[in-house]
């Protein structure tokens, strides 16, 4: 029976390897060939460069500008999101004040209410996210501004996305509000399956609400959280964090540089310059990026896996 | 391209029985970009094909056919369907289709050039006629590069729709075959629309100011200083795309110092951008700023919202070019008088009159140099350029075209007919700076964003400006990966 093991496998693992091959590792090394070319993107002719446009790139002030954003997205965003979302999936399924007769952990009142309104943001389109917000940035009759102006702050009228010192915390602070929402959901889940006889137990033992959130939450949704933290960075380096400054900022891009992503300048490159080749090289550090953010969070977060 | 497709042929047999194995081995191969791999790899961005056996073969030459056009011949045509809408083309495909009733044309209008349009040319077999144009044009400089372009000269010089006694260049309007040029004579693009750069204002705002359009900077401020003190703004512009402000800033720009200064910027001379007539346009245009004469939040503000606030009349002027009567046609009020007007000069002792203006080409049109009816391509053009359609894309779309002329006998909107009266005062003195086409990345991204919005939004003095924006320009003429260009 041995022997035809391997065949009955091979079998199995065909077809999704070989999907897998020709949609995800072919594009992948594709690209990483095409770098080493001067390819247009324009038209069928290319010749070989070697590692020219590397070089170029190590010189490129912009590359390393979009890079440094990249990276801020990718720390910032996690972080941010991820907080409030725990904050936000604690009050609401363990956070609450006990009542009489309830059951011993609740959420704080009108949680189901809150739970739908959290995820409201996700089913919009990014898209569409990003051209509300662009309108409530609108310095001269956006609703923040006209806010501001209806409580009497007339001085204060800030550029927003038209601000250098602003902009990128304008784009990171929209996408922390349509994300949200999916982790609250996710925590929610993770939270749920913990056995209720843990929180009594604490509770027994007099632990108030922010002990329980460290003691007994967080250590258990732990694995959720990691996944969660990968996720929203792949999120913030990838195609939400260039949808978002492509729709919504000055240039886009700017003012003065000072929003500009990686995949944004993969973009620009490939489809607005021509220079396709140098777009992939661009995206080959993306890549590296994406994949050494991945590896340091699974390695500063591997933690013994408690079963329960 | 033979051996090359026999390589995919071969590879692709070979790849059709891989075993796990044989996967991992290749795939460890590929790795190391292992020689055989690569004529593989190069296949992917070229899939052969194109060969000059395809093309159509020449038709009859006759008066009414002087581009020789394969009578039964398939045209394939496809439009950018933007601002202008289709049906002027559709129209001008009838035209066609009547001349040659054995051909069939396939005409389709998308927004996505790029994407439609990217990968046929990557396979060899582009349209015979594109309208490049839109966000998602494709970079002309690289297609000219490239060798991708039909050169559209036998276009130009066979006998005009109308007139047989003239030839097709001969109606066109300042500029238009001067822009279709990239180096020496070949014509590569053949632009449309003809589009007004200016200073666009309500003729009843300014009326109700007791005001005419300035014609020295130091009438502008006293214009905007009157505005000021009703509660009105003198200035707006697109502050997230601070490549609007050039519209008129260019010109003016010309205008002082005279042709030779934009031709040295568009040529990356150095210190082009260090010309005394430059340092006083930017002076000029950051005092808007300083005394407050600039819409406050201008540059938060996206090309629709501050032309929004312009026709609400928070604003008086606004740089913009005459696509703005279509676009904003539905916030501008009826009473509105819109017009245009050549940016406001320094002074008397400006190089150029006043009237100096910028005027230029828009919607590019290509023939590919693959195409397989090249010459129908071209004959559809010859069709787009009489009058009769001239004045139907006119009519229908509220711009100009190429063709000169073309605007008897139609009732034009007042933004067309100001138009019309600013190029004819203009005469001979049309500016048609080039950088917007050449180097859009500076252009936009740099000079744009960095340089003039910053200044605009007072976060540079034009001293700082200048510096910055010469060193970007620097950087592009140094820079080997894009295709320099010249007046000629």
């Amino acid at each position: 029976m041995q022997h035809g093991k391997y065949r009955f496998i091979v079998g199995f693992l065909a077809l999704p390897l070989g999907l897998y091959a020709l949609f995800v590792v072919w594009p992948f090394v594709q690209s990483i060939y095409y770098s080493f070319t001067d390819w247009t993107g324009l038209s069928p002719e290319f010749k070989m460069v070697g590692l020219d446009n590397y070089r170029r790139m190590l010189d490129d002030e912009i590359f390393w500008k979009s890079l440094r954003h990249s990276l801020m997205f990718a720390v910032v965003l996690p972080l941010v999101t991820i907080s409030l979302a725990l904050f936000f999936a604690f009050m609401i399924n363990v956070g609450g004040r006990r009542r009489k007769g309830g059951p011993v952990i609740s959420g704080v009142r009108g949680s189901s209410f809150y739970k739908i309104v959290y995820f409201f943001p996700q089913v919009l389109s990014i898209a569409i996210v990003a051209l509300l917000f662009a309108f409530a940035y609108n310095p001269d009759s956006g609703a923040i501004n006209s806010f501001f102006r209806g409580i009497g702050l007339d001085g204060l009228q800030p550029l927003w996305l038209g601000d250098p010192d602003l902009a990128l915390w304008c784009v990171m602070a929209v996408l922390v509000w349509s994300t949200v929402g999916f982790f609250v959901v996710l925590f929610s889940a993770g939270m749920a399956s913990i056995p209720a006889d843990l929180y009594e137990a604490a509770l027994l033992d007099g632990a108030g609400r922010a002990a329980t959130f460290f003691r007994i939450t967080l250590p258990l949704l732990w694995d959720t959280v990691q996944s969660g933290w990968v996720y929203m960075g792949i999120l913030a380096l990838g195609a939400e964090s260039f949808a978002v400054v492509q729709i919504m900022t000055t240039g886009p891009g700017g003012p003065d540089y000072s929003t500009t992503v990686m995949v944004l300048y993969v973009y620009q490159k490939a489809f607005r310059d021509g220079q396709a080749a140098y777009a992939t090289t661009i995206g080959v550090a993306l890549l590296i990026v994406t994949l050494a953010f991945a590896a340091v969070v699974m390695r500063l977060g591997r933690r013994e896996r408690l079963e329960y | 391209m033979g051996s090359h497709s026999e390589n995919i042929g071969s590879d692709k047999n070979g790849s059709a029985g891989v075993g796990r194995r044989d996967l991992i081995k290749r795939s460890a191969a590929l790795g190391l970009i292992s020689v055989p791999t690569m004529s593989f790899l190069s296949a992917c961005a070229s899939s052969g094909g194109g060969g000059d056996e395809d093309k159509a073969k020449a038709g009859k030459k006759t008066a009414k056919n002087p581009l020789a056009v394969n009578e039964t011949a398939q045209l394939e045509f496809v439009l950018f369907d933007g601002g202008f809408g289709k049906e002027y083309a559709e129209d001008a495909v009838k035209i066609y289709e009547k001349g040659f009733p054995g051909a069939k044309v396939k005409f389709s209008a998308t927004q996505k050039i790029q994407s439609t349009l990217q990968p046929r040319f990557n396979q060899g077999t582009p349209p015979d006629l594109i309208d490049n144009s839109g966000a998602e044009q494709m970079d002309m400089g690289v297609l000219v590069g490239k060798k991708q372009l039909a050169d559209l000269t036998p276009l130009l010089d066979a006998a005009s729709y109308d007139d047989p006694n003239k030839k097709v260049r001969d109606t066109l309007r300042p500029g238009i075959v001067e822009m279709g040029q990239f180096d020496g004579d070949p014509v590569w693009i053949m632009y449309y629309a003809y589009t007004v750069y200016g200073v666009w204002y309500s003729q009843k705002a300014l009326d109700s100011l007791d005001a005419t359009y300035p014609e020295t900077w130091d009438q502008m401020l006293a214009v905007c200083e009157k505005a000021k003190k009703k509660g009105i703004a003198g200035w707006t512009y697109a502050g997230k795309y601070p490549y609007y402000l050039p519209f008129s800033l260019y010109p003016m720009i010309g205008k002082v110092g005279g042709r030779e200064v934009l031709d040295a910027i568009d040529n990356l001379e150095p210190n082009a951008w260090k010309h005394p007539a430059v340092k006083a346009c930017f002076d000029a245009y950051y005092e808007l700023y300083k005394k407050g004469y600039v819409l406050k939040g201008t540059p938060g503000l996206d090309h629709i919202q501050s032309q929004t606030a312009w026709a609400k009349g928070k604003a008086l002027f606004i740089p913009n070019g005459s696509w703005v009567e279509n676009e904003s046609a539905n916030v501008i009020p009826a009473d509105f008088d819109l017009a245009v007007s050549a940016p406001t000069g320094i002074d008397s002792s400006d190089k150029m009159p006043f009237g100096t203006i910028w005027a230029s080409g828009g919607e590019p049109f290509i023939v590919p140099a693959k195409a397989k009816n090249a010459a129908g391509g071209m004959e559809q053009l010859r069709i787009m350029l009489s009058e009769a359609s001239s004045k139907n894309f006119t009519a229908k779309v509220k711009s100009l075209t190429a063709y000169n002329g073309g605007t008897d006998g139609i009732t034009l909107t007042p933004g067309l007919k100001s138009g019309v009266a600013a190029l004819d005062k203009a005469g001979e003195n049309v500016v048609n700076p080039r950088l917007q086409d050449w180097y859009v990345q500076l252009q936009k991204e740099k000079i744009g964003v960095s340089g003039l919005g910053e200044m605009m939004a007072g976060r540079l003095t034009p001293a700082e400006a200048i510096k910055k924006i010469q060193g970007y320009a620097d950087e592009a003429a140094k820079d080997t990966s894009i295709k320099h260009y010249k007046h000629q």
